[in-house]
């Protein structure tokens, strides 16, 4: 199964490889399909393959290390 | 007969065809629709607009959907009205307010959207519409898929004020509250539209539905006497109004409705949600999501979709953006109220208050004309003024006791003979 996901990187984050950390912790295949970094933030467009409970802990991943994860389409509660 | 070739990636150009898709399967951009202008431009003039219905029909071939309009005839061409009492006020020459708060159904710009969205579902055969909202947008799907008889899905979070949910939970249709974090049930929402055949009107049908709001820019050049007016505020929540704004005059230009394109687009946010507002005074690109903390609970978008693109628009047009306190938000929705009867939502008070503050910053100049937008009624944000506008004076059954407080108030009036 495939997802996709928008990751924004906090400054102090912004230097972790934690997507090639969660492709070796967890069985997902990542996929950055765009990428955006100033100095005071990181913004990916990732695709995550694999099965529905590895990108599930995937995202747990990113999230206690302090990473936002949106659907790709951001915010969409309007 | 259509005049839509298909969709096409806002970022790196590449086509689809004319189906409920919203992302960009290579970069993961956004799809917008594309039209066929030279099509267009031989079809529709401003005598044809002139001779339809006063609604937002009346430009439909600039907007996305094949056929008749399926659900919604009577949405769009509200007021533009003319502002004297404002106008001396903040000491400007000529000022327009486009009034959505009386839109229909459900008084705001939603219903635009949303008739367009249904619309366009009702074309690619779905049978279920939904959305997910904490207001306008759940009001607008609710009512518009109840009058063509569709079933709807809104999903909110599990926190939202009961109130709050009434003007849904009303037309019949099926509310879901999910616990959870924002995040959570934001990425749930998505988890749905993607797992369920549906159409999600702001998730897969979002080139089309994102379409419906050039008709609230295409209304002002016409009532304007087809022309633009050299400035406008306009609200930004997730961003795509004002996009869509800017994309109704650049089109009308384009087509020769209106002669000239030199209108500057200001964006309008709350200071505690402003993460586009904050990307054009430092200069940046880049949106920074925030975690939004303002009584303009319409506007509290923390990461906006079309946040990158909203800042765009200011920078081509020569606009700019501001934003202002819960404070100044209330002063404003009383102005506004108090000088030409018009009660809007608390998106209203921010757009007005802003046009003040760049008034006064000198930014927007007192002898051109302005337009600012109001989005939304002021009867569904009423929470938003308790506490802050004064209460009745109450007094007993007596002619004496209402004499009483005439003169205690100062206040002289002739009484009849």
């Amino acid at each position: 199964m495939k997802k996709r996901f928008y990751l924004t990187f906090p400054k102090e984050l912004i230097k972790e490889p934690l997507i090639y950390q969660a492709g070796k912790l967890y069985k997902v295949v990542t996929n950055i399909r765009q990428a955006t970094v100033s100095e005071s933030i990181g913004l990916v467009a990732l695709e995550l393959d694999g099965e529905p409970q590895e990108i599930e802990k995937a995202i747990n991943y990113f999230i206690e290390k302090g990473v936002k994860v949106e659907p790709i389409e951001l915010d969409i509660i309007e | 007969m259509s005049y839509v070739k298909g969709l096409k990636c806002r970022e790196c150009g590449k086509e689809y065809p004319k189906e409920a898709l919203h992302v960009c399967e290579y970069c993961f951009g956004p799809l917008e629709v594309n039209y066929d202008y030279e099509k267009i431009k031989k079809s529709l003039t401003r005598d044809i607009i002139s001779k339809r219905p006063p609604n937002m029909w009346r430009y439909k071939e600039l907007l996305p959907i094949d056929g008749e309009p399926k659900v919604g005839l009577d949405v769009g061409f509200t007021p533009l009205v003319r502002a004297k009492n404002l106008e001396k006020v903040l000491g400007v020459q000529e000022l327009y307010l486009k009034n959505d708060a009386v839109n229909y159904p459900t008084l705001s710009f939603k219903d635009r959207v949303v008739a367009v969205a249904i619309s366009k579902a009702i074309e690619f055969d779905f049978k279920i519409v939904a959305c997910a909202s904490t207001g306008n947008l759940a009001n607008s799907v609710a009512a518009n898929a109840a009058a063509c008889g569709m079933e709807s899905y809104v999903f909110i979070p599990h926190d939202l004020e009961q109130t709050k949910v009434m003007g849904t939970l009303v037309y019949g249709t099926n509310v879901i509250a999910i616990k959870g974090n924002y995040d959570e049930v934001n990425r749930l929402c998505s988890e749905i539209a993607g797992k369920y055949g549906w159409a999600f009107v702001n998730i897969n049908i979002r080139p089309y539905y994102a379409e419906g709001s050039k008709a609230f820019g295409y209304e002002i050049a016409e009532q304007l006497g087809w022309k633009l007016p050299k400035h406008i505020v306009v609200p930004m929540a997730g961003g795509s109004l004002i996009t869509k704004i800017w994309k109704s005059f650049k089109e009308f230009h384009k087509l020769g409705l209106v002669d000239s394109l030199n209108t500057k687009v200001y964006g309008a946010q709350a200071t505690g949600c402003s993460p586009i507002t904050t990307a054009v005074k430092e200069g940046t690109e880049l949106i920074k999501p925030v975690k939004p903390k303002t009584i303009a609970k319409s506007l509290a978008i923390g990461n906006p979709a079309d946040g990158f693109y909203s800042a765009k628009v200011m920078r081509e047009s020569n606009g700019w953006g501001e934003d202002v306190s819960d404070e100044e938000i209330i002063d404003a929705m009383k102005l506004l109220a108090e000088t030409e009867g018009i009660f809007a939502e608390t998106a209203g008070g921010v757009t007005l208050a802003v046009a003040k503050k760049l008034i006064e910053q000198g930014r927007i100049p007192k002898d051109e004309s302005i337009v600012v937008s109001i989005t939304g009624n002021g009867l569904k944000t009423q929470e938003a003024l308790v506490g802050r506008i004064g209460a009745p004076r109450t007094i007993n059954a007596r002619l004496a006791e209402f004499d009483e407080l005439v003169a205690k108030e100062g206040k002289v009036y002739a009484v009849k003979a």
